[in-house]
């Protein structure tokens, strides 16, 4: 997938489809939990004052990840 | 009654989850994610009749209560919150633990109504498991602040299950809520669980593994969800029931060495 | 038994009837879930008006705004203690001259039944002083700020915390959550120590249930609000007392959270070594908190709990503060003679030997540290009623030498000493490790202690006091 970008590098205010999780074991399985199966749609809400976390809206719900996690989540932007 | 598999199994699988009136009282779980209100609902259904202290082995905070309705005492276990059922954490372990072995007899089910498409996940799964679920949507006065309105008919037709609106913190819908688990519990209602499809490759699977897992478990445990579960290779599920299966034959040898003395 | 084979074996089976697609089930049997989630919610939700305003949104926008949230989080911590010590100076002088009133009638009850002076001395002077105070300086303060932060907590604003302040717990190696059991730490730190359970990882846990006890408990406001008052020159209107109060303690939190950072840093770089651990946190909308049922609830809760321990520990601490007052050994009594002890060690620290044997004898409860330690200074074990804060003033400054490295020593020492008794209780219940809860007694008391004598030295030698 190549046009993938990962999810923390979109700015605030963008939508995105989720492609793929570069993840593995328990935490692949935590994000899959949460709903960011592949084909998702996640907008980026606001990053926190100083940066990090970045919190999201995923089906309805507000969710705070790391940076270090929201690289995993690789997605493609849509308007 | 005597001491066949269904009396002593189900009571002293109970017993190992520190159920207080193992064998008589009616139980009910009480399952749903976290941040749904799920503490409400049971403090509003428990008032002060409960307490709190941990589930066996694990430091995981764990509340039992009862309430009364139409004359019957109902014992209701708190589960911790969890987002799925796939044992993720020691709380998902536990809650899934408790709904597949100790067989509540029913199991609720509270879902944000302002987040409806996150939770019915684990409504889903846990209806997978169990068949006596009811669906409670709490937090109704929030949806309604923010323009939301849930046809509840439609869901309850969606999921095969009763379904009750409720707003715990202010106590609306608790006696419906009470009225419908006593349905369910008392087996005056007989929900359908409306199952999940998955792909067809999963669903051949499952029709192949299925018959094996009835072999072997027998029926005690939902065979689909079984199948499933082995397929996608759960490895603490084939424990866990390898370990109640232990418990359960020596407390049978147990009560039945008892019985002869 | 076979079965349990068998169960195994079908796990192997299961694999192999899959076979090669193993890879993409687990996506897929979520995704599968998710699907019929989404279509289920899709066709039973509607909308009743077009136009929604996402309140939620709008006010997180400000509260974690880049601009606004760190100054609205000082905010919010500075009105809470400001209305908690305000709040707290009525009822509190209301309790102490009600109480006072019952014990000067205790007094005239002894002495028409004659009763010994010893008997008197211990019961009323010691056992009952004791209680008079704690109740009336600690209830007013804990029944204000336990339902205040309930409120805050109810409502949802706690998440927004650590959403804002994670990337310093990021940097001291530290779980997100941990800001969340921090907070709870403020009102007491037993329950912060219990709500580390939201922390799954054991290692990140523990590094939490070890720095908890690094932000004052409420048991410990009362004496940081005294010692912040004190340095007050004159007299001032009760309000600005208050607002000087309230920065006080506020620099003292902020000071307090600093270490906790630092420790954490500290462990994780050295004791408790090991990889952050994944973790999300959910913002859930806010809800209007229930006031009036909140209010009502954690005020008769608070006050059920100050008063039963005021009686289990307070009371007994003041017979044996009188006890220890009034009998002697040797040519000096027994308060005297400990505190001597203590003294040379408490002097480096900036202390003295009643400050320090106050927190000593104050390890079952932190709310008595400042009560023995008054009525230690008082010695003879009265209760001399401070009716303002000259009196107060007076005692510390005037006839016990405390100077401004006193107080601020004693502060200091305050946030950093050992765990309370509970706490102490509840860590190895927690933890079921002796180590761990050494260490928790340790930790903070090892650092208070170094820092209380750097600064002593560095006033010494820089002939600051």
């Amino acid at each position: 997938m190549n046009n993938s970008t990962p999810l923390n590098r979109l700015g605030n205010g963008c939508c995105a489809l989720v492609t793929e999780l570069n993840a593995e074991g328990l935490t692949r399985r935590r994000l899959l939990d949460l709903g960011l199966v592949p084909g998702t749609k996640v907008e980026v809400i606001r990053r926190s004052p100083l940066g990090d976390p970045i919190a999201f809206n995923i089906r309805g719900a507000i969710i705070a990840f790391r940076k270090e996690e929201a690289e995993k989540v690789l997605v493609v932007q849509v308007s | 009654m005597g001491l066949t598999y269904q009396s002593t199994g189900r009571s002293t699988t109970r017993e190992i989850f520190n159920v207080h009136n193992a064998g008589s009282e009616l139980v009910i779980a009480l399952a749903g994610n976290p941040n749904t209100g799920k503490s409400t609902v049971f403090n509003a259904l428990t008032g002060l009749r409960q307490h709190t202290g941990n589930w066996p082995g694990k430091t995981v905070l764990r509340a039992e209560g009862s309430f009364i309705h139409g004359g019957r005492r109902y014992t209701l276990i708190d589960l911790p919150g969890t987002y799925s059922l796939h044992a993720n954490s020691v709380e998902e372990e536990v809650a899934r633990d408790f709904l597949c072995f100790a067989k509540p007899d029913a199991t609720v089910v509270v879902v944000d109504g302002t987040c409806l498409e996150r939770n019915l996940n684990l409504a889903l799964q846990v209806m997978e498991i169990t068949d006596n679920v009811i669906v409670c949507v709490n937090l109704i006065d929030e949806a309604r602040r923010k323009k939301m309105h849930i046809n509840i008919n439609k869901l309850s037709n969606a999921l095969g299950v009763p379904v009750v609106p409720t707003a715990a913190r202010g106590g609306e819908g608790l006696s419906e809520l009470m009225a419908a688990i006593s349905d369910v519990a008392l087996g005056r209602v007989m929900p359908k669980p409306v199952l999940v499809r998955y792909s067809d490759a999963v669903e051949k699977a499952i029709a192949q593994v299925e018959p094996k897992v009835r072999e072997i478990i027998g029926a005690h445990i939902n065979t689909r969800w079984v199948a499933l579960r082995l397929i996608d290779g759960d490895t603490k599920l084939v424990q866990a029931i390898q370990r109640y299966y232990n418990d359960q034959e020596s407390k049978q040898a147990e009560a039945a060495l008892e019985v002869l003395a | 038994m076979n079965s349990e084979a068998a169960v195994g074996n079908l796990l192997e089976e299961a694999k192999t009837i899959i076979g090669d697609q193993q890879a993409g089930i687990r996506d897929g049997i979520v995704k599968s879930i998710y699907d019929t989630s989404e279509n289920i919610t899709k066709d039973v939700v509607s909308y009743t008006s077009a136009n929604r305003v996402d309140w939620d949104r709008k006010i997180d926008n400000i509260i974690t705004s880049p601009v606004w949230g760190f100054p609205i989080m000082f905010g919010i911590l500075a009105v809470i203690f400001w209305v908690t010590i305000a709040g707290a100076n009525y009822p509190s002088e209301f309790l102490a001259a009600q109480f006072f009133w019952v014990q000067d009638r205790l007094t005239e009850l002894f002495w028409a039944l004659n009763a010994p002076d010893w008997l008197h001395g211990f019961l009323v002077l010691g056992v009952y002083s004791a209680l008079a105070w704690v109740v009336s300086v600690m209830l007013p303060p804990m029944a204000i700020f336990f339902p205040l932060f309930t409120l805050l907590e109810d409502a949802g604003y706690l998440p927004r915390v650590a959403f804002n302040l994670d990337r310093f717990f990021k940097k001291a190696g530290a779980h997100g959550k941990q800001a969340l059991t921090m907070s709870m730490g403020f009102g007491c730190n037993a329950a912060g120590v219990i709500a580390c359970r939201i922390i799954e990882s054991p290692r990140e846990r523990l590094i939490a249930t070890l720095t908890n006890n690094f932000v004052p408990c409420n048991g410990r406001f009362p004496t940081i609000i005294a010692l912040a008052s004190l340095f007050i020159a004159g007299s001032v209107s009760v309000t600005i007392a208050s607002a000087i109060a309230t920065l006080g303690v506020a620099v003292i939190v902020v000071f307090g959270i600093a270490v906790t950072l630092f420790v954490s840093w500290l462990l994780s770089r050295t004791l408790l070594k090991g990889e952050p651990s994944s973790f999300t946190l959910e913002l859930p909308p806010y809800r209007k908190p229930q006031v009036g049922q909140v209010l009502v609830r954690s005020v008769i809760d608070r006050t059920i709990f100050v008063l039963s321990r005021a009686l289990v520990i307070a009371a007994p601490a003041g017979g044996l503060i009188w006890i220890m007052a009034n009998n002697t050994v040797g040519d000096t009594t027994i308060l005297a003679a400990a505190a001597n002890w203590l003294h040379p060690f408490a002097g480096l620290m900036g202390l003295d030997g009643y400050i320090l044997m106050a927190f000593i004898l104050g390890f079952p409860a932190n709310e008595i540290v400042f009560p023995i330690l008054i009525m230690s200074y008082v010695s003879g074990g009265t209760m001399v009623q401070m009716e303002s804060l000259a009196d107060l003033r007076h005692l510390l400054i005037d006839q016990h030498g405390w100077t401004w490295l006193t107080g601020l020593s004693t502060v200091i020492f305050a946030l950093c000493h050992w765990p309370c008794g509970t706490t102490l209780f509840t860590i190895q219940r927690e933890q079921k490790n002796w180590r761990w809860t050494l260490l928790a007694a340790i930790l903070p008391a090892g650092i208070g202690i170094i820092i209380c004598i750097t600064i002593t030295a560095l006033a010494r030698a820089l002939n600051l006091v």
